[in-house]
């Protein structure tokens, strides 16, 4: 076994029951959050997600927070995306895709001291800024990237 | 009639007497030089790299014209490679009319390509790869991939008579794009039955889809002369977006600088001395990669086909990067001189050498090779099919004339209102008067996914992927780029503004003189499918058809677009 895999593993762990099963695809992300924010998932607007999620739809830029996704998507169906971020006391992370129909793609609840990390793969049906958005010590804080989709070919 | 070697030497050695110098070695040994032979090299330092890169399966001599329109938008503009024609020879101080100025621009090719002869060609290179390593002991021979396509042979043997040529020519490491076109199976039994012990395969950008675990060694460390010089392979990072996902389905790729870094640190940790990348990126790639990864002494670069013949210096956070790139088609082959003393590079000499078939008798068993490998299909790669009034190329931003005979083919065998062809950077050139045989067909064509297509499209879709490509081409972040010129168009006439955005570049959409309805279905001929396989008529076939009824071609201007807001770009000629 591959230090690869347990690493992998070691970070699945790390988020809460909720935020495995989520990423593992047990669970729909809409049904696991439907309690908390029936709102949040059905947003047509980033702005309106973020609000949806923690009240405000006012985040703060942070160098903190790593999201790690291509530049191009291989495929937009399955878009790999990781969010580390080195803040203390995190409570939730959340990722969300602007130009997608619902923005809100998943979110994930931290308990306790625990490492903000988490990995899953996420649908984009188009070119979009994609957001992360840690909730951390009380505080909203976010950063995002372009991720392009394309039609291919043509390429070399 | 091409030039004998004597008389070609006479010529550079007029040059040199004109107090014109080949770029690199300054004035004083580019006189000298000129005087005896331009691949007579003085050796320098303890570390040499040898590097081809793009070859795509050229095993002949061939004609191949650099382009006159390369636009470098943002902060590229201006910036090599995006120079042509006499902004490049201004910039790199190459006299107008010289050898140098025919191998690096497309300035009077037609009567220097006369004067000069052929480029490349394996026999002709392998007779450069002994010179130079004898010359500098030691030398180590990397390519950079798009090696094992781009012809018929290739094609027809699975890129076998390349992985041999490759061989034989003393390969010690490579990196790769097109050769996963073959697929993953065939990647795997190469490496297994023919590279092992061999050629080491390395790319530090390819991980498995379900476990993220790297399919290749990321990287191979060669002690040269006593210094470990550590080679990290980076395969071209967007294979299953430009080319088909399903030829490698399990197979991810991106360009990871994090993973770059890691590898960087790791490889310096372990004691080497030089860190090189072996890069399939793209020129402008490897130059924000230079400026961002931090401890790689090299970057040897292809993919864009850029012959650029000085490197650029980029400075990062802890020091600096030498980007270098090598040009295509066997045209050129680079020869870096390190001086490596007290564990740190301390002086380095560069040149790019063009591959001047006349100048180079070719190697005996290299020629033996390739002959051997074309005997059994002779007959099918000689067929005349038609004869060209006009000269024949690609390579540019927009359409060549070779695309335009493509493009003239499928809307007359397909019987379509405009036709798309894709914006490759590979395939040869031919000169007026030269016939067209099945083989120059082959080399603008040989892919494994070469269906010819016919499919109704309706014009805001037709628009949505010029746009799309457009990005891919224009993107002032080269991380977005995807390293191909424009998609080539037939009939239809646009025009196009580089340095916008997404979406806005494309305007004045025109067929026949009506403008393109954005509602309206419009019948769109292609080839080369990335999504799935198809059934349907190779397009070789449809421009062998072509040719065969119209025995003589002439092509006149190439179907470019009105080209907006760009103004004294050095991009364009």
């Amino acid at each position: 076994m591959s230090v690869k895999r347990r690493s992998f593993l070691k970070g699945t762990v790390a988020t809460s029951a909720l935020g495995v099963a989520v990423g593992s695809g047990l669970l729909q992300p809409r049904a696991a959050w439907a309690a908390w924010s029936e709102k949040a998932f059905s947003a047509k607007k980033v702005d309106e997600a973020i609000a949806g999620l923690y009240g405000s739809a006012t985040t703060k830029d942070s160098s903190e927070i790593k999201l790690t996704v291509p530049d191009i998507a291989e495929n937009g169906a399955v878009v790999p995306i990781s969010v580390t971020t080195s803040l203390k006391n995190v409570e939730s992370i959340a990722i969300l895709v602007e130009k997608n129909p619902a923005p809100l793609t998943g979110g994930f609840n931290f308990s306790g001291n625990l490492e903000g990390y988490v990995s899953t793969r996420i649908k984009m049906g188009e070119t979009s800024d994609v957001y992360a958005v840690v909730k951390a010590g009380g505080q909203v804080y976010s950063t995002k990237k372009m991720v392009k989709v394309t039609i291919g070919g043509c390429g070399g | 009639m091409s030039l004998t070697r004597r008389e070609f030497l006479q010529i550079l050695a007029a040059a040199s007497a004109a107090g014109i110098s080949l770029p690199g070695y300054g004035v004083a040994a580019g006189k000298e030089k000129a005087d005896s032979d331009i691949y007579e090299l003085p050796k320098f330092g303890n570390v040499s790299l040898l590097h081809i890169t793009d070859v795509h399966a050229q095993l002949l001599p061939i004609w191949f014209r650099e382009p006159n329109i390369n636009i470098g938008i943002g902060k590229m503009q201006g910036q090599a490679p995006h120079l042509v024609g006499q902004h490049y020879l201004r910039h790199y101080g190459i006299a107008p009319g010289s050898a140098e100025a025919h191998a690096f621009t497309h300035l009077d090719f037609v009567e220097a390509s006369k004067r000069y002869g052929k480029v490349g060609g394996f026999a002709h290179l392998a007779t450069l790869v002994k010179k130079m390593r004898e010359q500098r002991p030691g030398a180590l021979l990397l390519d950079g991939g798009d090696t094992w396509q781009g012809s018929a042979t290739s094609l027809w043997t699975k890129g076998q008579d390349m992985i041999d040529a490759c061989k034989l020519l003393g390969v010690k490491v490579m990196t790769a794009h097109w050769e996963f076109t073959y697929g993953d199976n065939r990647v795997k039994e190469v490496l297994e039955k023919d590279l092992k012990g061999h050629i080491d395969f390395v790319a530090q950008n390819v991980f498995d889809t379900e476990w993220n675990e790297r399919i290749f060694t990321p990287s191979v460390t060669k002690t040269i002369n006593g210094v470990p010089v550590a080679i990290i392979g980076q395969a071209f990072p967007y294979t299953p977006v430009a080319n088909p996902r399903y030829m490698i389905p399990t197979w991810s790729f991106g360009i990871r600088d994090e993973e770059m870094q890691k590898q960087v640190d790791k490889v310096r940790a372990e004691g080497a001395k030089i860190v090189v990348v072996l890069s399939h990126n793209g020129m402008d790639v490897d130059l924000k990669m230079a400026s961002r990864v931090t401890g790689i002494d090299v970057i040897l670069g292809g993919h864009t086909h850029d012959a650029v013949p000085k490197p650029i210096t980029v400075s990062n956070a802890s020091g600096k990067t030498l980007v270098i790139n090598s040009g295509s088609n066997g045209k050129f082959l680079s020869v870096l001189d390190l001086d490596v003393k007290d564990g740190r590079l301390r002086d380095f000499r560069y040149r790019l050498l063009p591959v001047f078939s006349n100048l180079l008798a070719p190697d005996r068993e290299m020629a033996a090779l390739i002959e051997r490998v074309r005997a059994p299909f002779k007959a099918k790669l000689e067929e005349k099919l038609a004869v060209t009034d006009d000269l024949l190329y690609r390579r540019g931003n927009f359409n060549g004339t070779f695309d335009q005979l493509i493009l003239d083919a499928l809307l007359a065998v397909k019987g379509a209102d405009l036709a798309f062809s894709p914006g490759f950077r590979w395939g040869t050139s031919l000169l007026p008067g030269d016939t067209i045989t099945m083989e120059d067909v082959m080399n603008q064509t040989a892919i494994t996914y070469p269906t010819s297509t016919l499919t109704d499209m309706t014009g805001s879709r037709i628009k949505e992927i010029l746009e799309d490509v457009a990005d891919n081409l224009y993107n002032q972040d080269p991380y977005y780029q995807q390293g191909g010129d424009m998609v080539r168009v037939g009939a239809l006439k646009y025009a196009i503004e580089p340095n916008s955005t997404m979406n806005k570049r494309i305007s004045a959409m025109e067929l026949k003189g009506k403008p393109l309805a954005l509602n309206k279905t419009y019948k769109v001929a292609g080839w080369a499918p990335v999504s799935q396989p198809m059934e349907g008529a190779p397009i070789w076939d449809v421009v062998a058809e072509y040719l065969r009824n119209a025995k003589h071609v002439k092509i006149g201007e190439p179907n470019v677009p009105l080209i907006k807001g760009i103004k004294q770009n050095p991009g364009l000629a």
